[in-house]
């Protein structure tokens, strides 16, 4: 079933059409057997890049398109609601590329956005290590200034989507034992000496994403691997948590909408007592319940979405579209299974693929306990 | 090069379609999208304006669409592509037309354009008569090279290659000529958010029947030389004959598909 959305332009609504059109033709068909195989369609990227779905919400100068941070994030729930490993992918990536648009020099704008918003260039973002998740001021990963000659960087990044496939890492290193202005931000292309990839993690879903350790051991980091100034680095990460937040919010939105579009269609098919399942009214609220559901999380962050677009702060709204969206995610695809049964648990249909992948959403951009956290300290500074 | 590609604005496939009292279909219940087999038209007509423009030609794409308001959508697709202008004829009383009348409105207004190939799809997805570029051909007195696999062009001929079962065809005829082509002949690109930037921009030109010179009484329903009587929809497939396997189920089988001919 298609989304009703309400879009600002008629160019926002041939955008929704097109992504719909791509993702159709080019996502739906192989989601599955992809995400079996645990293989990451890079392609589908270079695609997704050629045809401008990478750099909406960049400036068009640097190849972008300009767009609402609403549009944008309604494009990444389409994707979502095909194959959510893409459409967090494509969170990642312009999270990636963000800080070089926002903090980055003039030349690195111009030397790099255009490769990244084309999708020749596919980025990785590097805030966690394995101790330091949810608080990034705990991070140790070291760059030491060499005077004349850049950086030397030793330490590891974890739960790096993308580690070991992008062309680039967005790195967050400590460059000093200051507490407010201790962390730098980092371009680090995937060729630099004494940058390493683990072995990608063995996990529950999303498997065609892949997510590993990427370690620097003595990392040779030329001069102008500097993004913003030295110790702003814990600003640039700040100021991008947010959005990312909205990113993972769409995805959550797109994969429980997809869950619900596939128990509403087995539900007015599959039969029992004489009649389709969906006229049994303990199975009907069921669905009504996920409907109100996957409908109130995206109007959550769509509202986020619309302050950020105003230049209002919304720091707060998206926390609440973080947690609203991912938690519903996680009860509306468990509720899918249900709706198909013992066929649900079976790995015939795709319901029980999008309840294994819906549970990291809880988990990374900030945990479901942070996002609480957040909105609870808005509330108490009032 | 002057090149002029006809497009169909349909119903999509994908929806619910309908006919309205008339027996015409209903194009207001469902949304409707340039037809999946103009695709390979407009894509064609790209393909050879983007080599000719390479090499120095300066090369144009015109979509032509006959159809009510809404059939924009099918020359905005066709402009997000990268086709340069369209044409769109609009009018109420084209409501109902068939094949011949369709084919006079689209001659008269291929008329009042320049242009060196005209291109269509080998049918519409919705009427799948086929005959449309035929009927514009002869209209227009232009030589007729239809089902199309593959095109070629020098400055003054067009060279096709039409697949069938057993031979392949290699046609050739003298520009100007109308060229259907097949959804073997590429693969349609999608636009791109650029393309539906530079869209916004190109021109569109509207015309009506009075534009054309044509008069009401030439077209629509009542005019058609064809009425449909009634439309049903298809019954539901009947249910499958289940063999019971009692020691000969592979022999049954084996019979059962020789009888339908498959083995």
């Amino acid at each position: 079933m298609s989304v009703q959305r309400e879009l600002p332009t008629d160019e926002a609504r041939d955008l929704i059409a097109l992504t719909r059109e791509v993702a159709d033709a080019e996502l739906a068909p192989r989601v599955n057997a992809d995400e079996r195989a645990e293989r990451f369609p890079r392609e589908v990227f270079s695609l997704l890049g050629g045809l401008g779905l990478l750099g909406l919400p960049f400036a068009e100068d640097v190849g972008g398109g300009g767009q609402p941070a609403a549009v944008y994030l309604q494009v990444v729930e389409e994707l979502a609601m095909r194959w959510a490993s893409v459409a967090l992918g494509v969170s990642v990536h312009t999270l990636s590329a963000t800080a070089i648009d926002r903090f980055g020099t003039g030349d690195q704008r111009a030397r790099l956005l255009p490769a990244m918003v084309g999708g020749q260039l596919l980025g990785a973002y590097c805030l966690s290590e394995a101790h330091a998740g949810s608080d990034p001021s705990a991070l140790i990963a070291r760059a030491e200034a060499r005077p004349g000659s850049g950086w030397v960087a030793d330490g590891s990044k974890a739960w790096v989507t993308h580690g070991g496939l992008a062309d680039y890492y967005t790195m967050f290193l400590r460059t000093s034992d200051d507490a407010r202005r201790g962390i730098s931000c980092f371009h680090v292309p995937a060729d630099t000496p004494g940058l390493l990839a683990g072995a990608p993690e063995d996990k529950m879903g999303m498997n065609a994403s892949h997510t590993a350790t990427m370690t620097l051991d003595g990392a040779r980091l030329g001069a102008d691997a500097l993004v913003g100034e030295v110790g702003q680095g814990l600003p640039i990460a700040l100021a991008a948590l947010d959005s990312g937040r909205l990113g993972v919010s769409a995805v959550a939105v797109g994969l429980a909408q997809s869950a619900l579009d596939h128990a509403v269609a087995y539900a007015r098919e599959r039969h029992s007592f004489g009649k389709p399942i969906i006229e049994h009214q303990g199975l009907a609220f069921l669905l009504a319940d996920m409907a109100a559901a996957v409908e109130s999380a995206r109007a959550t962050y769509l509202h986020a979405a619309r302050l950020s677009d105003a230049g209002r702060p919304y720091s707060r709204q998206a926390s609440v579209a973080k947690l609203l969206a991912t938690d519903a995610a996680m009860r509306v695809t468990t509720d899918a299974v249900q709706v198909f049964g013992g066929a649900g648990y079976t790995r015939d249909f795709p319901v029980e693929r999008l309840m294994r992948e819906a549970k990291v959403m809880q988990i990374f951009e900030g945990s479901n306990q942070i996002q609480r956290l957040v909105i609870a300290r808005h509330l108490a500074r009032g | 090069m002057k090149i002029v590609v006809c497009v169909k604005h349909v119903p999509d496939a994908q929806g619910d379609r309908r006919f309205t009292d008339d027996h015409t279909v209903d194009r207001e219940g469902v949304d409707g999208l340039l037809s999946e087999l103009d695709e390979y038209a407009v894509e064609e007509a790209l393909t050879i304006a983007e080599a000719r423009s390479a090499s120095g030609e300066d090369s144009t794409v015109t979509v032509l669409c006959m159809g009510p308001e809404g059939a924009t959508d099918a020359v905005r697709k066709a402009l997000q592509m990268g086709a340069d202008a369209g044409v769109h004829v609009c009018d109420d009383a084209l409501a109902g037309s068939d094949a011949l009348a369709t084919s006079k409105v689209l001659a008269a207004a291929l008329r009042t354009l320049e242009f060196d190939l005209v291109l269509t799809g080998m049918a519409s997805t919705d009427g799948l008569m086929s005959v449309v570029p035929a009927m514009l051909a002869q209209r227009l007195g232009l030589p007729q090279v239809t089902l199309a696999g593959k095109v070629e062009l020098d400055g003054t001929t067009v060279r096709i290659e039409r697949d069938g079962d057993s031979a392949t065809e290699v046609i050739e005829a003298p520009l100007p000529a109308l060229v259907s082509v097949t959804d073997q002949i590429n693969d349609p690109r999608y636009p791109s958010f650029k393309g539906i930037m530079a869209a916004k921009k190109k021109p569109v030109n509207t015309l009506s029947l009075a534009d054309l010179g044509l008069s009401p009484d030439d077209v629509g329903l009542s005019a058609a030389w064809s009425v449909v009587e009634a439309v049903a929809a298809r019954p539901p497939r009947q249910a499958g004959q289940r063999i019971t396997d009692e020691g000969d189920g592979g022999t049954r089988l084996v019979e059962f598909l020789a009888g339908a001919k498959i083995v």
